[in-house]
């Protein structure tokens, strides 16, 4: 019955686009003022689309096996909680709620546009409904939540352990949040660049929408990165593994977006290259979801390979940026009246110049995640690219990428001069002495890390000056600063100084080396409702004689039946103690890997603090 | 003469264009120096010399042969027609089991020892990497 529902919900949502499209070519060009029809059409397609994403949810709820999604995803002994987020823990469901988002934004659009032209907002309605229907079709098409099994299956096949986690219900919704919200700066774009409408009025409105999007997917990959910190158990928060390199790519764009919206904004310059990143942003937002759902990649988040849904998304993504270049080109004529003077030494200069680094970043880590997939196709050949290739190429030029993030908050808009600015090079020549004195026990061979670690502190001085000083000027900006400061800092500092030992033990045993002795204490046994565990006592004592208890698990899940390790984590302020331990088949030895990460707490709280930034920025205006 | 303003475009777009260039240039070419090749133990059978580079090498766990010792971890790789030692010293994933598909990453000792500094976890246990999946369809 429910199952009923949804579908219909779902059909009738893909009914309701024809009515919107009918009456807004008509309201476009017939009257004046924008058709209340629209908008209630808009968020009854919102609430169908609601009603069966929330029928999908009691089905999972209810443990109704009829339902193919639920059976293939979850198991009547698994807890409330992850049943529910079970809903969006697979293929089926997680476009679903893809489709719920698009649908919640273009009606959130209605309601806050209301001083915007009315041809604008109908316009980009309409580029909306295009990417709307595109899902409508895909998802009733290829991938159907609501498939029929019969007979009655009596018992599900479960849920894959490792997406049961606190972290991992909530990261994909805030994720999607994030990608979505791109869709509809890319309709925007379109429109206004249709409507030659790209003004100073309109990068105020559009970058809220910006800094929307840019939040969530801030927050959304801190979540998914610190679950992999703790759940898979290397211990390592960022793998450059494609699947993470997708959602990164959107970012960067989004980050550049964000800053190039305020040169619009206050100059109504660079108008093309805003227009370009909005395109660029929904289209590698579309390209993560081609990658992750064609079965491409190998990963966590390939549901099913299922080659005819990897075609289709591919499809659409090429008429979406057909057709965003087919306007870009013959619709849209360059806006910017008043010829500006553009001096070298100005704000703008700087914000440019850092949009380069950044689209070399994306260029890398395009090519890194591409090029595997593309020598496959064309010689079969396998290969991948590991982190030494990004390490090499971003980290040397994350050091004038430092210093112009220094340099560009100091300087004016349109011109200014560098006499005044004697404090740079005073507090440069701070950070130069302390980061010799934290690194003079180093090889030769981090110099570049070295020379970042420099540009890092010297970041983080005049930021903590300008809170001092400026106070709540520009407060939104030096929180984000400040945080991509530290962010960088606690990195370097983590990976130089972060230690590690990989041992086999066997109970009883001790491991002993210059800097720890690890203690394999005893085994206990634990019996849960949905898995078993087995858990080990390890007693840690390091070269000042402080000793620690530890204690890593080791969980057989009864369906589907899958092992996992839960890592224990002791965190301070300063470090993390991180063990795991695994079964080595028919061996007694159990595989026990013990790390110490230096201010590990900070990458999260620094990512934070980014993101606060942008949060900041999204309030202070209604204020 | 051209005025100043020809002469400032025509030193940004040549500017540009260098930069690019260069960009491309440097990507490509570390790119050739940090990709790690995916081989079969069939195809390392067939190489003729031993080089120095990372690689991959994937296949089934033959069934028992793990043995551990307090350092490291031995294995044997197969592909149902050739097979390769394996001598790991580093954490075990989760779904490391004999008779199960797995890859390792490290350095060639010679065409029948492998010495791996990393096993690459998959996280279904349906799941089998596409590499692995070729390898063995290859026999």
């Amino acid at each position: 019955m429910v199952n009923l529902i949804g579908f219909y919900a779902l059909v009738l949502g893909l009914g309701l686009s024809f009515p919107i499209i009918f009456f807004s070519i008509q309201n476009f060009i017939n009257s004046k003022i924008l058709d209340k029809k629209l908008i209630f059409f808009t968020f009854l397609q919102f609430f169908l689309v609601l009603i069966s994403f929330l029928g999908l949810i009691i089905s999972f709820i209810n443990s109704d096996f009829s339902n193919e999604t639920v059976f293939n995803h979850s198991h009547t002994t698994k807890p409330l909680f992850y049943k529910i987020s079970g809903t969006w823990g697979n293929h089926e469901g997680s476009l679903l709620l893809w489709l719920l988002v698009l649908t919640s934004f273009i009606f959130l659009f209605f309601l806050r546009s209301k001083e915007q032209p009315k041809k604008y907002r109908i316009l980009t309605l309409l580029f909306q409904q295009l990417i709307i229907i595109g899902f409508f079709i895909f998802l009733l098409k290829t991938s159907s939540p609501f498939n029929y099994i019969f007979p009655l299956p009596s018992e599900g096949l479960g849920l894959n352990p490792i997406l049961q986690d606190p972290a991992l219900a909530i990261h994909p919704p805030i994720l999607y949040v994030g990608y979505v919200g791109s869709s509809l700066i890319f309709s925007s774009a379109l429109s206004a660049m249709s409507l030659n409408y790209i003004s100073k009025e309109w990068a105020k409105h559009i970058k809220e929408w910006v800094l929307i999007s840019w939040i969530f997917l801030t927050i959304g990959i801190l979540i998914g990165s610190i679950w992999a910190y703790y759940e898979l158990g290397w211990g390592g928060f960022w793998f450059w593994d494609p699947v993470e390199n997708v959602s990164l790519m959107p970012w960067l764009v989004l980050t550049t977006l964000l800053h190039c919206i305020l040169v619009l904004e206050k100059r109504l310059m660079l108008t093309s290259w805003v227009v370009i990143l909005s395109i660029a942003a929904f289209s590698l937002s579309m390209c993560g979801t081609f990658l992750v759902r064609s079965g491409i990649l190998n990963s966590v988040h390939t549901f099913a390979n299922d080659p005819e849904r990897g075609l289709y998304i591919l499809i659409f993504l090429f008429s979406l940026i057909f057709l965003s270049l087919f306007i870009f080109f013959f619709f849209y004529k360059k806006n910017e009246k008043d010829k500006l003077s553009f001096f070298l030494v100005s704000k703008e200069t700087s914000i440019l110049i850092n949009n380069w680094f950044m689209m070399y970043f994306l260029s890398v880590i395009l090519i890194g995640t591409i090029y595997p997939i593309f020598l496959d196709v064309i010689s079969s050949e396998k290969i991948s690219v590991g982190p030494p290739f990004y390490h090499k190429l971003i980290i040397p030029f994350l050091i004038p990428f430092l210093f112009f993030m220094t340099l560009g908050p100091k300087l004016k808009w349109i011109k200014s001069d560098l006499s005044d600015k004697i404090y740079l090079v005073i507090f440069f020549i701070l950070s130069f002495l302390i980061t010799l004195q934290i690194t003079k026990h180093l090889e030769t061979k981090f110099i570049f890390n070295t020379i970042l670690i420099i540009f890092a502190f010297h970041l983080f001085f005049i930021t903590i000056k300008d809170f001092v000083v400026k106070r709540f000027n520009n407060l939104s900006q030096n929180i984000s600063h400040l945080g991509f400061s530290l962010f960088i800092l606690s990195i370097l500092f983590n990976n130089l100084f972060s230690t590690e030992v990989i041992t086999n033990l066997k109970v009883g045993e001790t491991f002993s080396s210059d800097k720890f002795n690890i203690k394999f204490e005893k085994l206990s046994q634990k019996k849960i409702e949905n898995y078993q565990s087995i858990i080990g006592k390890f007693t840690i004592e390091n070269s000042n004689g402080i000793i620690e208890i530890m204690n890593p698990e080791l969980r057989i899940y009864n369906q589907p039946k899958i092992s996992t390790s839960e890592a224990d984590i002791k965190t301070d302020f300063f470090s993390d103690r991180f063990i795991t331990m695994n079964i080595v088949q028919n061996q007694e030895y159990f595989n026990v890997r013990y790390q110490t990460k230096p201010l590990m707490i900070w990458i999260w709280l620094s990512t934070l603090l980014i993101a606060l930034g942008g949060i900041t920025s999204f309030f202070k205006k209604k204020i | 003469m051209y005025g100043r303003k020809v002469k400032l475009r025509f030193f940004f777009i040549t500017s540009i264009f260098i930069t690019i260039i260069l960009t491309v240039f440097l990507i490509l070419r570390s790119l050739e120096e940090n990709v790690v090749y995916f081989q079969s133990p069939s195809e390392i059978q067939n190489i003729s010399e031993i080089k120095k580079k990372k690689i991959r090498v994937g296949g089934m766990v033959k069934l028992n042969s793990i043995t551990a010792n307090m350092d490291e971890i031995n294995f044997i790789i197969t592909d149902f027609k050739n097979e390769i030692n394996v001598i790991y010293s580093g954490a075990v994933p989760n779904l490391f089991e004999e008779g199960k598909g797995v890859v390792a990453e490290g350095y060639l000792k010679d065409k029948n020892f492998f010495i791996a500094s990393k096993i690459l976890a998959k996280h279904d246990e349906n799941y089998m990497p596409p590499e692995v999946k070729a390898a063995l369809e290859e026999k």
